[in-house]
């Protein structure tokens, strides 16, 4: 059975048709590339996963159950998770605090425990809290526990993101144009790690990327939009060479 | 149990002792005990408001609103219900009983006005206390313009002292656990909250809720130190007095809101031979604040004894007995 099965998904702005008819199925532990130029409705595709927008027409499966109408906090914690093309963290609050927000739905204690500091509450918070930290090691980024997220260097930042998103327990990872910003060599990094992460938490990882290179090289399947349509879907090598992507990318030869 | 929190009970009730003694030895004069009552009350609003300003960083401005539905709720409890018998007795459920209704008020505030993002909440609650003053004063029953009078004196150094430890008890324990991270995450970044599996229009409505039974809280005890109530007392005026305890004293901060409640209300004592004029004060302070130190004296910082233990950062910051409290 497929993990994610979208069907039909398609998204007004107003008079503005950002995503058309966009179909796409996941199978458990793909990786699977969401490309197109810019304003092609990318990270629309996303916000319509995550419910941050509702969708005009369409159906979104997630293991057979129906998001649409869900709201976004429901479907994280159904195990999705997602970060953002323009990094988001709570700037003010910790690294460790980042992490354990993640934690935010498995916390398995009330508002009574917070307040008279129950026994329970005592082993829920010693769990979120062993739990980020080891997030933070595999991460690398344990040093930076008690620091202030926006005082971490972009690089960290963006690797502090994806730890967020992980410590809700997903099964599916979005990831919003992770390599924006970096270096081909930060894009090596990356690579490496995308790949680390599907096989260490066992993720299935639909991203969004504007950079070929990065899913040429991890990418099992490709999906290109362009105005909201779906022009090609496909392996790497088939995208590289269909000419409607090129068109899209580059621009229609003058005849 | 630790020797720290052994610690923390043999202070707190010494603080219960002092409160007696001050109260029956008649040490202090009774215009001190009455500002010292005013104090207590005016840490409640503020670290009621702390909690929604400051920690959600919502923009709530009609808390004199909420403490003025407190106000007459209790009152009407200890004098038209039990007219003004068994007073120590009845007293402690009245206070707890506005508390209640004034939360449910709330409710029907917070609904509404966290369906939507933004400014709403500023504009909703300014309404929300002009809506319950022209209320209270068109209300013949309650004494109009004129006010409500009657209640005994049933607020004393120990149930304020009381009710300011509960506050601080209840804001702490909120603050430092999965639910605070979830309210401080909303001020960050509400998006991005929604989107780690956080109900934030539940967190929100839910902060609201504690907050409001706290202004009530307050309202009660202010109405049984005064023994008059009047609409007027519940204007803009007072709200904005609450905004300027908060972030005078430091937004995000339970040391901060206790810090800032106590100066203020001194200051205002204070400023008595200034006449009408220190009524300027507090606006012009809140002008001045909010350009040259937007997150007041504490900002975002807490008293390390305040914090739970494993929430500390150790380390050298440790020595300086404040630490960052976004813990």
């Amino acid at each position: 059975m497929s993990l994610l099965q979208i069907e039909g998904l398609t998204h007004f702005f107003g008079g503005l048709k950002a995503v058309s008819d966009f179909n796409l199925e996941l199978s458990a532990g793909e990786v699977v590339g969401l490309i197109g130029p810019n304003g092609a409705g990318k990270t629309t595709v996303f916000n319509l996963i995550t419910g941050v927008y509702k969708p005009s027409a369409g159906h979104i499966r997630f293991e057979g159950q129906e998001l649409v109408g869900l709201q976004s906090c429901q479907i994280i914690s159904m195990g999705i998770a997602r970060t953002f093309q323009t990094i988001r963290l709570f700037r003010d609050l910790t690294v460790l605090d980042n992490v354990r927000l993640g934690h935010f739905a498995q916390a398995r204690y009330g508002i009574r425990d917070a307040l008279m500091r129950s026994g329970k509450f005592r082993d829920e918070e010693k769990r979120i809290r062993d739990k980020g930290m080891e997030l933070l090691e595999a991460f690398n980024l344990a040093r930076y526990a008690h620091t202030q997220a926006k005082a971490l260097p972009y690089g960290e930042q963006r690797r502090l993101e994806i730890a967020r998103a992980l410590s809700s327990n997903p099964r599916l990872l979005l990831l919003d144009e992770p390599a924006a910003g970096m270096n081909p060599r930060e894009i090596d990094e990356l690579l490496e790690r995308i790949a680390w992460l599907k096989d260490e938490f066992d993720l299935t990882i639909f991203l969004i990327e504007h950079q070929m290179r990065v899913v040429m090289g991890i990418c099992e399947h490709i999906t290109v939009l362009d105005f909201g349509e779906t022009i090609a879907v496909g392996a790497p090598r088939e995208i590289q060479t269909n000419p409607r992507v090129l068109e899209a990318y580059l621009g229609k030869e003058v005849s | 149990m630790g020797l720290k929190s052994r610690m923390t009970l043999v202070l707190v009730f010494l603080g219960f002792v002092l409160c007696i003694l001050i109260e029956r030895s008649g040490l202090l004069s009774a215009y001190i005990l009455q500002i010292s009552m005013y104090v207590g009350i005016n840490i409640i609003l503020t670290l009621s408001l702390n909690l929604v300003n400051g920690y959600m960083g919502e923009f709530s401005v009609g808390h004199a609103g909420f403490m003025a539905i407190g106000a007459y709720v209790s009152s009407i409890i200890t004098v038209r219900v039990f007219h003004n018998q068994m007073g120590p007795f009845v007293f402690p459920l009245a206070v707890i009983v506005a508390g209640i209704v004034t939360a449910a008020t709330s409710f029907v505030v917070a609904f509404p006005s966290f369906r939507t993002r933004g400014d709403y909440l500023a504009i909703v609650t300014l309404a929300f206390n002009m809506i319950v003053k022209s209320v209270l004063e068109n209300i013949d029953a309650l004494g109009g313009p004129r006010g409500f009078m009657g209640m005994g004196r049933l607020t004393n150094l120990v149930n304020v002292y009381a009710w300011c430890l509960v506050t601080i008890f209840v804001v702490r324990n909120l603050v430092y656990s999965n639910f605070g991270r979830a309210v401080l995450s909303i001020r960050e970044d509400e998006v991005a909250s929604n989107l780690v599996s956080v109900n934030t229009r539940q967190m929100k409505i839910m902060v609201f809720l504690i907050a409001a039974f706290f202004a009530g809280v307050a309202g009660a005890l202010f109405a049984h130190v005064m023994q008059f109530i009047n609409p007027r007392s519940f204007a803009i005026q007072k709200s904005t007095d609450i905004l300027v305890m908060v972030y005078l004293g430091g937004i995000g901060s339970i040391f901060g809101s206790v810090l800032g409640a106590t100066v203020y209300t001194v200051l205002l004592e204070l400023l008595r031979p200034l006449g009408v004029w220190r009524w300027v004060v507090g606006p012009i302070m809140l002008v001045i604040l909010m350009i040259c130190r937007p997150t007041g004296i504490m900002g975002l910082k807490e008293l390390t004894g305040l914090i739970p233990r494993e929430e500390r950062v150790l380390g050298k910051k440790e020595e300086t007995d404040v630490v960052t409290a976004s813990n």
